[in-house]
């Protein structure tokens, strides 16, 4: 019994008694063809699915580069009321890549939040924190409103109705040379608007939020 | 003296039974010949590929006693895909997957312009709602009669992915007008894919093709549409339509087993 054991036990085939061992070997042809046929197979199925595999992905690690854009003189802007501007978030598609912002002078009586402290202007995305539709400023009852799912918003951004899991996007705002205001990168806040990086619609960012939905490699806020 | 019986020859040496027509199965007239076109071809390909017998096994099996109308269902479905498949492959020969007005206004010239492009445009449009509900109904018969269980269960798993792919085929197919609201229901389908946690916003981003809905989001739609998920309907079809030759359909919930033992087939 211990015999046959410390023969299956031994690395060279001769020992082990497989028909045609040759002296030293220690892998049967066989075993070595169908290894070695299967790697084949493998780095050759590898050479392709790979490259398509990184060629369907790739777009999720792809950083663009910050636009600024100008949307007007700094006169068509007040501090008690929204206007609506056009930016436009993708150059390469048209009207398609087109959305609208809504942008305000800094309300020291309104914007007390900390983290509001130091922009001189306001600009709130018009994509709806819940699902992406286009919310629109009603004067009237002061309010962001969304059209397709019922999502409210205050002054502030900050969701007070409906679906929404977190307040509007912003946008960074800086004056230029010509005292015109530019609108810059997209950052998501939480409910207490405070500052992260661009988020998409549907996803929290209070208590566990924003690990549950981390944002994309190379999304940075400034 | 009695005869002695003919010693067997075998059947290959055995003269072939008559034929019919003047020329025992040599076609000699020119109508004859035209009637015999059709078999030969057929026998032709048989002789080579022996798909005959395959096409018995697919099409000469047993159904049980009670089967109903509710049984074609499954292939109501198939053809619904099959209308798909051809008038997509139409619709496609106009489409420009374009996102800068291209797509739109080839889906205008289709509609407006093409000879009977409204009416396959149409069929395409109204058969993915036909499709989707006679996939439900479907799934629903299989569900009612039991016919998911042992040993099928295999064949529900199959039907449950060509469920979720046909689902994947007209959340895609849904943007390719590209008007307002297709864009509209592609941001907020690919937004609700983002809403699962950790994987959720890596999968609006596969989707869309980078952070923002873009040029390659469209052509990206396009290729799924149709390349990707429709090679792999037809191959889990395949799959599943073996599978039911295979094993048989069931019979219905309300059909009893045969009381009277002489009538029991396993019995006799």
């Amino acid at each position: 019994m211990s015999d046959k054991h410390d023969k299956h036990k031994s690395k060279y085939t001769l020992d082990r008694e497989y028909p045609g061992a040759f002296e030293g070997e220690t892998v049967t042809r066989r075993r070595f063809m169908v290894v070695g046929g299967q790697g084949a197979g493998a780095i050759a199925a590898a050479s392709f699915l790979l490259p398509a595999l990184g060629f369907a992905i790739g777009p999720i690690f792809k950083s663009s580069p910050h636009r600024w854009e100008s949307v007007g003189s700094e006169d068509l802007f007040n501090p008690n009321n929204y206007v609506p501007v056009v930016i436009t978030l993708n150059p390469e598609i048209g009207e398609a890549g087109k959305s609208t912002a809504y942008v305000r002078k800094f309300n020291p009586a309104i914007d007390k939040d900390p983290y509001d402290r130091g922009d001189s202007y306001i600009a709130i995305s018009s994509r709806c924190a819940h699902l992406g539709c286009p919310v629109r400023w009603v004067d009237a009852a002061e309010r962001f409103i969304c059209p397709c799912h019922g999502g409210v918003y205050d002054l502030l951004g900050r969701r007070v109705g409906g679906p929404p899991v977190r307040p509007l996007d912003r946008f960074y705002t800086r004056v230029n040379a010509n005292r015109e205001v530019e609108l810059g990168p997209r950052f998501s806040v939480n409910s207490e608007l405070k500052r992260f990086s661009p988020r998409d619609p549907g996803e929290p960012l209070d208590g566990l939020g924003q690990y549950a939905y981390p944002s994309r490699p190379g999304a940075q806020k400034l | 003296m009695p005869k002695l019986p003919a010693p067997p020859i075998p059947s290959s040496l055995q003269a072939p039974p008559p034929r019919p027509g003047d020329g025992n199965g040599k076609a000699t007239k020119p109508h004859e010949h035209a009637a015999e076109a059709g078999t030969a071809v057929v026998d032709w390909v048989d002789e080579r590929t022996s798909l005959s017998g395959g096409a018995r096994w697919l099409m000469f099996r047993k159904v049980p006693k009670g089967t109903n109308w509710f049984y074609t269902l499954g292939s109501a479905t198939m053809f619904a895909f099959l209308s798909q498949a051809v008038t997509g492959v139409f619709l496609a020969m106009y489409y420009r997957p374009d996102p800068s007005g291209g797509a739109y206004e080839s889906i205008r010239h289709v509609t407006n312009e093409v000879f009977l492009g409204q009416f396959v445009r149409g069929m395409h449009k109204w058969g993915s709602s036909v499709m989707v509900i006679l996939v439900f109904l479907h799934m629903g018969r299989t569900f009612f009669f039991g016919a998911y269980k042992y040993p099928r269960e295999l064949n529900w798993v199959i039907g449950v992915v060509l469920l979720i792919l046909t689902m994947v085929m007209s959340f895609t197919g849904y943007l390719l007008p590209f008007d307002q609201r297709a864009y509209w229901a592609t941001i907020v389908g690919v937004n609700i894919n983002g809403t699962g946690p950790l994987l959720g916003p890596y999968l609006s981003d596969f989707l869309r093709g980078g952070p923002e809905f873009g040029a390659t989001t469209l052509s990206r739609f396009y290729a799924i549409h149709m390349l990707l998920v429709p090679g792999l309907i037809a191959a889990l079809i395949g799959a599943h339509l073996y599978l039911v030759a295979k094993l048989g359909t069931t019979a219905p919930p309300w059909l009893k087993a045969e009381q009277n033992p002489e009538l029991r087939e396993a019995d006799a």
